[in-house]
């Protein structure tokens, strides 16, 4: 059985060594996160978590960590509803072209119609391009996009589920992706 | 035309720090769109009906199409038809609409390519690689006053599938 894929990509202008610490760096993720620092010494098996304020907010443990080029981690939210799906995957693969890098961030294992799919359906776009911001003209989006948004009423969710779930014929768990 | 038969099949939302004017003007210029969408000029006629014409670097019309829905600085709808021989009569006609929307200080760019009929990962392909690009160049030219230089590779997996099913390209 096939599971919805959530694929977003886009291109900044910076180096690959830069993107990587921008997407491991404490200090980076808290800027343009939105306030979400993230803590981890990121080898493979260890455990990673964002935190506001101190508040946990996501957590998991490294699944892929090759320095400039992918980083993956499995991804479990900390809000009490979110925690009783499955545990879902993020990729992050990193490809330089030219001036430019193209990063391409995959979500997948998620539970179709979920909570957390249709979280992150929404918030990946908010990130990465409060990442890009910074990266480019070194300020962030406003951390406070991300309540203006959910203020407002969710635009058409069946669009967002026709374009972002890319059904694959099997998805591996991420253990055995990894080993793959 | 009935847009109504057309269903959504690529969706790219992205934020923007700018006004909803400004991305208006850079979605319907000339001047701004040959910075971010590869050379290439768009001309549009912003009234129901006005035609929507993309020409490439070297002038030539590259996209045709209409304009059918226009409600500035908040949605453009138009028909955006590769001009390759046998490409609608085969794939029907493409539509394509921009959704500028604020979200507090910035802007919620959301592009949707919408399709009468199934078409394959393969065909579909091309714009789920030429959108990102487009739109990841825009928001840096109206961000940092700079487009992105992107070095793309030719949608080989989309030209492929084109011309399997008999329809000449460049």
């Amino acid at each position: 059985m096939s599971k919805p894929e959530f694929v977003y990509t886009t291109y900044i202008e910076t180096s690959a060594e830069k993107l990587w610490q921008a997407l491991t760096s404490g200090d980076f993720t808290e800027r343009y996160w939105f306030g979400h620092r993230v803590t981890s010494d990121w080898q493979v098996g260890s455990p990673y978590r964002f935190a506001r304020q101190g508040a946990p907010s996501v957590e998991g443990k490294v699944l892929v960590s090759d320095p400039p080029k992918r980083l993956a981690y499995t991804w479990d939210p900390c809000s009490p509803d979110a925690r009783r799906e499955p545990t879902s995957r993020v990729t992050f693969d990193l490809e330089p072209r030219g001036k430019v890098v193209k990063l391409t961030v995959t979500h997948d294992n998620l539970d179709e119609g979920g909570k957390t799919f249709r979280d992150i359906s929404g918030g990946w776009p908010m990130v990465i391009a409060s990442l890009k911001s910074l990266l480019e003209s070194g300020k962030p989006l406003p951390a406070d996009l991300v309540s203006n948004c959910a203020a407002e009423p969710s635009t058409k969710p069946e669009f967002i589920y026709i374009s972002y779930i890319e059904t694959t014929p099997e998805i591996a768990e991420p253990d055995k992706a990894v080993r793959a | 035309m009935n847009i109504d038969q057309f269903k959504p099949m690529i969706v790219y939302t992205i934020y923007i720090a700018a006004t909803p004017e400004k991305v208006w003007e850079a979605l319907t210029s000339a001047e701004f769109s040959r910075k971010y969408f590869f050379g290439n000029a768009v001309e549009v006629d912003l009234k129901v009906g006005g035609a929507y014409i993309v020409h490439a670097p070297d002038g030539a019309p590259q996209i045709s199409g209409e304009v059918i829905e226009c409600d500035p600085p908040r949605k453009l709808t138009v028909t955006f038809n590769v001009n390759w021989p046998a490409l609608i009569e085969k794939l029907g006609a493409t539509l394509v609409s921009w959704e500028i929307e604020p979200a507090g200080d910035v802007v919620r760019l959301t592009m949707t390519e919408a399709h009468d009929r199934p078409l394959s990962d393969d065909i579909l392909s091309g714009g789920r690689s030429g959108w990102p690009a487009i739109l990841s160049s825009l928001k840096s030219l109206l961000e940092t006053g700079q487009a992105l230089v992107i070095k793309m590779e030719p949608p080989r997996q989309m030209l492929a599938a084109l011309k399997a099913m008999g329809i000449e390209t460049p």
